[in-house]
């Protein structure tokens, strides 16, 4: 059960995202030094640690995803859903780590080396 | 079964051996707190835990703890048994918060050094105590005919299948409608109108019987909007059936049936 409320809260998560992204994104039609504006607002570490939870989200609701895809249409998916949930976990731990180390000292240097 | 030979002259539990003879010796005990949650309309609309302590044995389930209760100390303590065996699925409860047959469940399994909660299942409205009003669970149920429908003409003996065809639905066969599965899914919680795991299991059971020819119309009743396609996978049914019987498989085929037909 518990994957699939993972499932649901990242779902949710993605959305909010989506729709403030399409937001900020179409801001640039209306004036391009707004968008600059918003878009610079983001260079913080707080947004930092906020983009990194929304790409734990992210790798979580897709190799998740896909262990319901594979739960619904592979004869065996059922079976061997609780495997297929430590594999979705160990995926995203193998994602994940590499991305935060990468992701994280960009950010941190950024903010406290004065950019 | 198979060991007659050595059976003995009378049940084991008759015979106490010592331990040092081989004999478990004396039945441990211990004492247990038992939270139950009470809920009586004609008292309160409001339900609330109470609990009950008591000395219990290694060999009792929570059926035994709730019967000790019930004749010991409150007889108004309310919930349903029959066979306390296992097989008539009456007795289906909350217990530490997972769905459970009380007659299946031994103590000893159950962390005793804390209080055991014991609830009615979730998602039927409760009568009293422990009793749920089973009409929404047996309601789904008929709606699938789970009986075999067959238009050809009545054979004089039985209707022959083979051992691969029966195998077929073994499992769904299994069911004995004690509605932990249907309580126990976060989809039906919220949905009351949704078929629910036991319903679609009992239809699979008819779906895949090759002596049955009504699985397209029992298709077509679970290729509903509160049909098969409100199952979510969270596999809450399959933990919970206290018979094993993989649940979420069975949904799982009776989904793939239906889109195999429509193509």
């Amino acid at each position: 059960m518990w994957s699939w409320v993972g499932h649901r809260i990242t779902g949710v998560v993605i959305f909010i995202f989506l729709l403030v992204h399409v937001l900020d994104t179409s801001l640039v039609r209306v004036s391009p030094e707004a968008y600059t504006a918003v878009i610079g607002a983001y260079k913080n570490p707080i947004m930092g640690l906020g983009e990194a939870a929304l790409v734990a989200a992210i790798v979580f609701h897709a190799f998740n995803g896909l262990r319901i895809i594979a739960v619904d249409f592979w004869k065996k998916g059922p079976k061997y859903q609780r495997q297929l949930l430590w594999g979705v976990l160990a995926l995203w731990a193998v994602t994940m780590i590499p991305f935060l180390i990468r992701h994280l000292t960009i950010v941190f240097s950024n903010f406290f080396g004065g950019h | 079964m198979s060991t007659v030979e050595t059976e003995l002259p009378e049940p084991a539990s008759k015979i106490e051996l010592p331990a040092h003879l081989g004999g478990g010796g004396d039945i441990p005990t211990f004492d247990i707190t038992l939270r139950v949650r009470r809920y009586d309309p004609e008292f309160s609309e409001e339900s609330k835990w109470e609990d009950f302590t008591m000395t219990m044995y290694g060999t009792d389930r929570v059926l035994d703890a709730l019967h000790k209760v019930k004749w010991e100390q409150d007889g108004s303590l309310s919930f349903r048994r029959s066979c306390a065996h296992g097989v008539c699925g009456s007795d289906a409860m909350r217990i530490n918060g997972r769905n459970r047959l009380a007659c299946k469940t031994l103590l000893k399994d159950l962390d005793t050094s804390k209080p055991i909660t014991v609830e009615p299942i979730k998602g039927l409205p409760v009568e009293k105590d422990l009793i749920v009003d089973m009409e929404p669970f047996f309601q789904s149920f008929r709606e699938v005919m789970p009986f075999l429908i067959n238009r050809d003409h009545t054979p004089t003996k039985e209707r022959l299948q083979s051992a691969e065809d029966r195998e077929r639905f073994d499992d769904t066969t299994k069911c004995i409608l004690c509605a932990a599965c249907t309580s126990s899914c976060p989809v039906f919680w919220t949905d009351g109108q949704y078929f629910g795991p036991a319903a679609i299991v009992n239809a699979h059971r008819f779906i895949f019987d090759s002596r049955d020819d009504a699985g397209d119309m029992r298709l077509e009743i679970l290729n509903d909007k509160e049909g098969v396609w409100r199952c979510r996978t969270t596999f809450n049914c399959t933990e919970a059936c206290p018979r094993g019987i993989q649940v979420t498989q069975a949904i799982a085929e009776v989904k793939q049936a239906i889109l195999a037909r429509q193509i």
